[in-house]
């Protein structure tokens, strides 16, 4: 999705950072190479950017100036949840559904192409003030969370399994709006797609309440 | 022999200790493992300097070892050990990470690349950065 625009913008000095949040050993590695980016794409498998960013699904994305400074604080990056609509027995999507998805992401992208070119003279990079007021709420749980999503990961990396779920577990219980947290624990069971009726269960339980959050933007649904 | 997760990485000290709750370091180990160092004022970091709470100045240091998880907790940031305490993970308070999000500076970060290659977010300083995250399911 973003090598297109990368290669479109990386002439204005801009860079993609795209940042696997897995954490199961062999997973990204197929999807990357696949992929052969040339922008830069690393693995964070102990969600070190969750901790940091206070992200809570992907995709994810921050945006960062030349001088360091977050523009646009961690929001969903351009997707719009369609699946939910989708029939789950022939997986069609449909049209008015696809054409929103399709809206969605052209409009983040152009947003970005005129961040890119325009810097902070663009509509869509926010001013300090408004920054802060789209920052992503940061708890003792979150923060609890994720340092017990570490540690469950450490654990399962040195072969403590069992223990290492347990935290994930627990994790899970403290940050339920997490659904990175959610997702490495539902990995670590390795059900395959048998985690599929699990997700959907979840998301079907949040009602009226996006999985997606709505991205404060012209245009986005 | 413990392990020791904090932001600053991942670091495994032999002379470590964990007892129940406590984690007790050398006192020379503490600071390259937390960033505190233990100075006749009282724990510090940087600028900040925390003075041992009078009549419980036991919990926190007793002869050459601190017990970094009695300060974790004395300033309300997370800490979590496994089951048998060799791995402890001290984390950030949500005050010190909402601060530091305030003030909109992009915090900087280490990560691999697929071949383990370390790359950091302040690499590309000078550049409008899109950091995105994605998952492969």
């Amino acid at each position: 999705m973003w090598q297109e625009l990368y290669e479109e913008l990386a002439g204005f000095g801009f860079m993609v950072i795209a940042v696997a949040m897995d954490s199961r050993e062999g997973d990204p590695l197929p999807w990357i190479e696949a992929a052969r980016p040339t922008y830069v794409t690393l693995i964070d498998r102990e969600h070190r950017l969750a901790e940091l960013y206070g992200l809570v699904n992907v995709p994810q994305a921050i945006w960062i100036d030349e001088q360091g400074r977050i523009v646009r604080p961690a929001e969903t990056a351009g997707v719009y949840e369609g699946f939910r609509k989708m029939n789950r027995t022939t997986r069609e999507m449909p049209e008015q559904v696809a054409q929103t998805m399709a809206a969605a992401r052209s409009t983040y992208l152009d947003a970005i192409r005129d961040w890119v070119r325009r810097g902070a003279q663009s509509q869509y990079a926010f001013s300090p003030d408004r920054a802060r007021a789209h920052l992503p709420a940061v708890t003792e749980d979150t923060q609890m969370a994720q340092a017990m999503f570490r540690l469950g990961q450490f654990l399962i990396r040195t072969g403590e399994r069992e223990e290492g779920d347990r935290w994930l577990a627990e994790a899970s219980r403290r940050h339920p709006d997490s659904w990175c947290i959610w997702r490495q624990r539902a990995g670590v069971n390795d059900q395959g797609l048998a985690a599929l009726p699990e997700f959907w269960q979840r998301v079907d339980a949040l009602g009226e309440k996006r999985y997606y959050a709505r991205v404060d933007m012209n245009g986005m649904p | 022999m413990v392990t020791v997760l904090t932001e600053s990485g991942e670091r495994t000290l032999p002379d470590g200790e964990s007892s129940g709750d406590a984690l007790w370091l050398p006192a020379r180990e503490v600071e390259a493992a937390t960033g505190w160092a233990l100075k006749p004022q009282g724990l510090c970091k940087g600028e900040v300097c925390v003075p041992l709470p009078p009549g419980r100045e036991q919990e926190f240091v007793r002869g050459p070892r601190v017990n970094v998880a009695a300060l974790w907790r004395h300033l309300g940031q997370p800490v979590v050990r496994s089951d048998r305490g060799h791995a402890w993970v001290l984390a950030a308070s949500a005050g010190d990470r909402a601060t530091a999000l305030r003030s909109l500076e992009a915090p900087d970060f280490t990560l691999p690349d697929v071949s383990g290659r370390l790359h950091s977010l302040s690499e590309h300083r000078g550049k409008k950065v899109l950091l995105v995250t994605w998952a492969s399911w």
